[in-house]
């Protein structure tokens, strides 16, 4: 049994670990991040499973992670680059398409072939979701207050909070009907959000997918609008809500952290299983790994989920009852499933035209809201939608890294897949019959599809949460409700990346400000150690 | 009726007809007297495909200048500040000159055909100061700026696109290299050079192949990303590779009305072009060295890197007593770096022996309004950016 000390102890190499890790090692501490896989990245990963073709197998699209992490840990001299998207599409039975563009006259005037009005709401739109998006982008890298403390500090910090959602600096002061906005937005569905703008039906279908992405709820459900938000609050070089692929699959992100931790002198180690948090005298100290392995640190920081961290492998006996079941209370449902396809050649949409930018990022294929509730009510029974939402790409028609010239890599999104399947749950033969399932979706729409598939991955909540250890499949570490957001994230009185074990931090998506490739939970949670060993922090971020 | 219009507007270049058709948004600029677009499609997405695919530039507004003669060599080595008697032939150098008081007229590059034959590339015209330099020397130029087309193709997959194109072996040419090949039965000129600071290409050919060679071009990078890049997208990818710009980031000296305007080489990073010892003269060479010994140079050129991401367009740089230094000449939002970065004439000792403590006066757009920002910069290299791929050899093949 091999005994390591170091400064800080990661469990987790997923991309909110490595962020964490390497800013801990940039302020000079001796890091060590644990994995349990024999890869690194978490769900930001890019792997070779068919022979030629590299897939991100997990997240697919970059947006959320925070450009001053990029330059902070300066991820472009460990290869990182973003491709920005061309446009998406949703095609339509009828032969018809709709289109969004790079370029915002060019959506508003593909609008306009579904509607007039529309093409002018969604000037007002657009405004609209930018100014929330503006209001909510300094929250994203506050530690939030604790509502329960009366220390100045907490008291402070709610008053900064506050005044952040009234986005003073930013917006020359909101006024009363603006901060009432922000909370209808926060708590409405997207079907009730688009309905006050759109009146074509398409338009509508469109824009909601990025209010049901990952999550388990449906359009019509109240905090739907808020995962749109979620959605939108990143930026590809100040164009705000853009989208991009990262060149080399999302891999290339955590292996561009993990060049950087490298280079300060931090150390991953995949395949490494912690199994179990070593406490002393309601402290933690050290960490013991399923090979037998002891680690200990002055600091452990984890990467895992919150379920994970606190019902899998720290002792119940060591935590506070209350916060054991608030834990337990945490809703982490799955409702996501990926196929990641290796095709011998360009499949054909014959709804979008050849050469339009639209093709060149997502593509959907759901006309209605009510579709999609349609899709979210067979999740709701335990099985996977029959006519499902789908968010598809095809990552090489950007990038030529994934996949040899003419041959391409493409990226199934799908929305709703249920962790709990009814009928006797998941097993093998149930996986393949799904990836078949959403194979035929997407063959109504491309005649010669079937024809180019060499290898498929199918991807389940359940397979997510074995593989990736994403409990229950859920993409974002957590549901993103309000009750579940800033300081409620990941529980009331615990949303400052402390836990209840003293030196104990968390840093996965699983705290503020949630889920996404987003970084900010783990640049936040490193600030939060190196206050506490009272380090200076610098960089851009801080 | 047939118009016979005398006056001369502007030129198009010979892939006036590819460039135009490939251009979604009509927007041009005149460029050396030639219309050539700005940008194609979006300036995010053109630059993206010089670091992600391949880019295609039409370059053909660049100043050419063919020299010939028993004297070309001696009179090349006697025109600019490097020493270029080592220089082999089928390469390319990055060459600055001086008028006699040492001001930098230009830079540009040399590519020596052999000691009888070279090719002069530039921005500024100096047909006329090449007859003036040449006294007593046996050369001729001309100027082939109207009778060659020329092409920038840059990017990670250019060496792939052009092998695809028909350019054998192009892996192997080194950085600065150059080979003649024969493609589709026109000769073109490939160097292995560019203004971007990645891998890439130039290639130089008879205008009537300028057609074929786009079509083909393009055809040979369909599955490698290919994209026309215009105008804005090569300023960011310049900037980023911390190449300057004659008349954005210093005057040419024969275009600067105040003659405080004029810059040595010292003064805007170009002192490693100068080679004192360089056993004959050179155009400026006293002065240089007069510089060089009493170092009286005023100015310095230096990289940025500025905080916060709102580009230091035209900043003022201040001390921290907020004395002016100095200028931005040129700044963006790196998006491969996701730094903010600006090149910045600054006031010595700031910049050589002061480094720190200066800070850029920004003045952000924000719906009719100017947010001041007052930004702490940090002088850094001028070199931003420079991928491992752009020097290797063999280069990067995407197969
Ligand atoms: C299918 C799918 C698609 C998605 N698409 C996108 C997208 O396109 N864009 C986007 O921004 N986001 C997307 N997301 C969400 C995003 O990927 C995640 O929210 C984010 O990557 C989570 O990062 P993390 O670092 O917080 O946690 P994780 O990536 O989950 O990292 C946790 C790490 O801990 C490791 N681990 C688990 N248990 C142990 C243990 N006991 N010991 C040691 N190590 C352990 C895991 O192996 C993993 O590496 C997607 C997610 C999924 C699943």
């Amino acid at each position: 049994m091999a005994k390591n000390t170091h400064d800080v102890i990661v469990i987790g190499a997923g991309h909110n670990g490595l962020t964490a890790a390497s800013y801990m090692a940039k302020a000079g501490l001796d890091v060590v991040v644990l994995e349990k896989n024999e890869w690194i990245g978490g769900a930001a990963v890019s792997r070779e499973l068919y022979p030629g073709w590299k897939y991100s197998n997990c997240s697919y699209v970059c947006s959320l992670l925070r450009p001053e992490i990029m330059r902070d840990l300066e991820l472009y001299k460990y290869g990182l680059q973003i491709i920005p998207y061309e446009g998406s599409a949703t095609m339509m039975r009828n032969g018809d398409y709709y289109a969004h563009y790079h370029d915002h006259d060019m959506t508003i005037n593909s609008i306009r072939r579904h509607s007039h009005k529309d093409a002018e709401a969604y000037e007002r739109y657009s405004r609209d979701v930018l100014r929330q998006c503006k209001i909510i982008k300094p929250l994203l890298k506050m530690t939030p207050p604790d509502l329960t403390s009366f220390k100045p500090k907490d008291l402070f910090g709610a008053l900064e909070f506050a005044k952040h959602f009234a986005a003073k600096d930013e917006l020359g002061g909101l006024g009363e009907k603006e901060i009432y906005d922000t909370i209808r937005f926060y708590t409405m569905s997207i079907r009730d959000y688009l309905d006050e703008y759109f009146e074509s039906d398409i338009t509508k279908a469109h824009l909601a997918g990025s209010a049901i992405i990952g999550t388990a709820l449906g359009p019509c459900s109240p905090g739907s609008a808020y995962v749109l938000l979620h959605h939108y609050m990143g930026e590809v070089d100040g164009s705000v809500g853009a989208w991009g692929y990262s060149r080399g699959g999302m891999g290339s992100i955590t292996k561009a952290m993990t060049g950087c931790l490298n280079a300060h002198g931090g150390e991953v180690k995949p395949d490494n299983e912690v199994v179990n948090v070593i406490t002393k005298n309601g402290r933690a100290i050290g960490v013991a790994t399923k090979k037998g392995d002891e680690y200990y640190a002055k600091k452990i920081v984890s990467n895992l989920d919150v379920k994970r961290t606190f019902l899998k492998i720290t002792e119940e006996s060591s935590l506070p009852g209350e916060f054991v079941e608030r834990v337990k209370n945490f809703k982490i449902r799955g409702s996501s499933g990926k196929l990641n396809i290796a095709l011998d050649g360009l499949p054909e949409f014959p709804c979008i035209p050849e050469g339009d930018p639209g093709g060149g990022g997502d593509m959907h294929f759901t006309e209605t809201i009510e579709e999609m509730e349609g899709a979210y009510d067979d999740w709701k029974r335990g099985e996977w939608s029959r006519n499902p939402y789908v968010d598809m790409c095809i990552p090489s028609k950007s990038d030529p890294t994934m996949a040899a010239p003419g041959k391409h890599y493409m990226s199934v999104f799908i929305q709703y897949v249920p962790f709990n399947l009814a009928n006797g749950g998941w097993n093998e033969e149930r996986k393949q019959e799904f990836g078949r399932h959403i194979v035929d979706c997407i063959a109504e729409f491309s005649p010669n599809f079937k024809d180019l598939i060499n290898h498929y991955e199918v991807r389940t909540p359940l397979e997510l949460d074995n593989e990736v250890g994403l409990t229950e499949g859920n993409i974002f570490q957590g549901e993103l409700t309000m009750d579940q957001l800033m300081f409620n994230r990941p529980v009331p009185g615990y949303a400052q990346y402390r836990t209840p074990l003293k030196n104990m931090y968390m840093c996965s998506s699983s705290t503020h400000p949630g889920g996404g490739v987003m970084g900010a939970p783990g640049a936040n949670a490193a600030r939060e150690v190196l206050i506490d060993m009272n380090i200076p922090q610098t960089g851009n971020y801080y | 009726m047939n118009r016979d219009l005398r006056f001369t507007a502007l030129k198009k270049t010979p892939f006036h007809s590819r460039t135009s058709l490939a251009s979604r948004t009509n927007k041009y600029y005149n460029w050396n007297g030639f219309t050539v677009p700005t940008e194609y499609s979006t300036t995010e997405l053109e630059y993206t495909a010089a670091r992600n695919g391949t880019s295609v530039m039409d370059l053909t507004p660049m100043c050419k200048y063919m020299i010939n003669g028993s004297d070309a060599n001696k009179f090349v080595d006697y025109l600019v500040t490097r020493d270029l008697s080592q220089m082999e032939d089928n390469t390319v150098a990055y060459i600055i000159w001086c008028n006699e008081d040492g001001k930098v007229m230009d830079d540009g590059t040399i590519f020596k055909f052999s000691n009888t034959k070279f090719m002069l590339c530039c921005a500024v015209k100096i047909y006329n100061w090449l007859h003036d330099s040449a006294e007593g020397f046996d050369v001729s130029f001309e100027d082939a700026t109207d009778t060659t087309a020329a092409l920038a193709i840059q990017g990670p997959t250019s060496c792939s696109t052009l092998k695809n194109y028909g350019a054998d072996d192009l892996e192997l040419l080194k950085p600065f290299g150059m080979k003649q090949y024969n493609i589709n039965g026109y000769d073109v000129l490939i160097s292995r050079t560019g203004f971007t600071g990645d891998l890439g290409y130039e290639l130089w050919t008879d205008p009537a192949n300028a057609e074929n060679m786009w079509d083909s071009i393009m055809e040979a990078g369909k599955e490698l990303k290919i994209r026309p890049f215009g105008m804005h997208a090569l300023e960011m990818t310049r900037i980023e590779a911390g190449f300057i710009q004659t008349n954005t980031d210093f005057m040419a000296a024969e275009d600067s009305l105040r003659p405080v305007r004029m810059r040595s080489p010292y003064e805007i990073g170009m002192g490693w072009l100068v080679h004192l010892n360089k056993e004959s003269y050179f155009v400026g060479k006293r002065a240089l060295k007069k510089e060089k010994e009493t170092g009286n140079s005023e100015r310095c050129l230096v990289g940025l890197d500025i905080d916060g991401d709102k580009p230091a367009v035209g900043s003022v740089i201040y001390n921290e007593k907020k004395e002016d230094i100095g200028i931005v000449t040129a700044a963006m939002w790196s998006p491969t770096m996701k730094r903010n970065v600006a090149l910045a004439s600054l006031k010595r000792p700031y910049g050589i022996k002061i480094k720190e403590n200066i800070f850029a006066e920004i003045y952000h757009p924000e719906e009719l309004e100017y947010k001041k920002i007052w930004a702490k910069c940090k002088v850094v290299k001028r070199q931003f950016f420079s991928p491992e791929r752009r020097n290797k050899v063999p280069a990067d093949l995407y197969e």
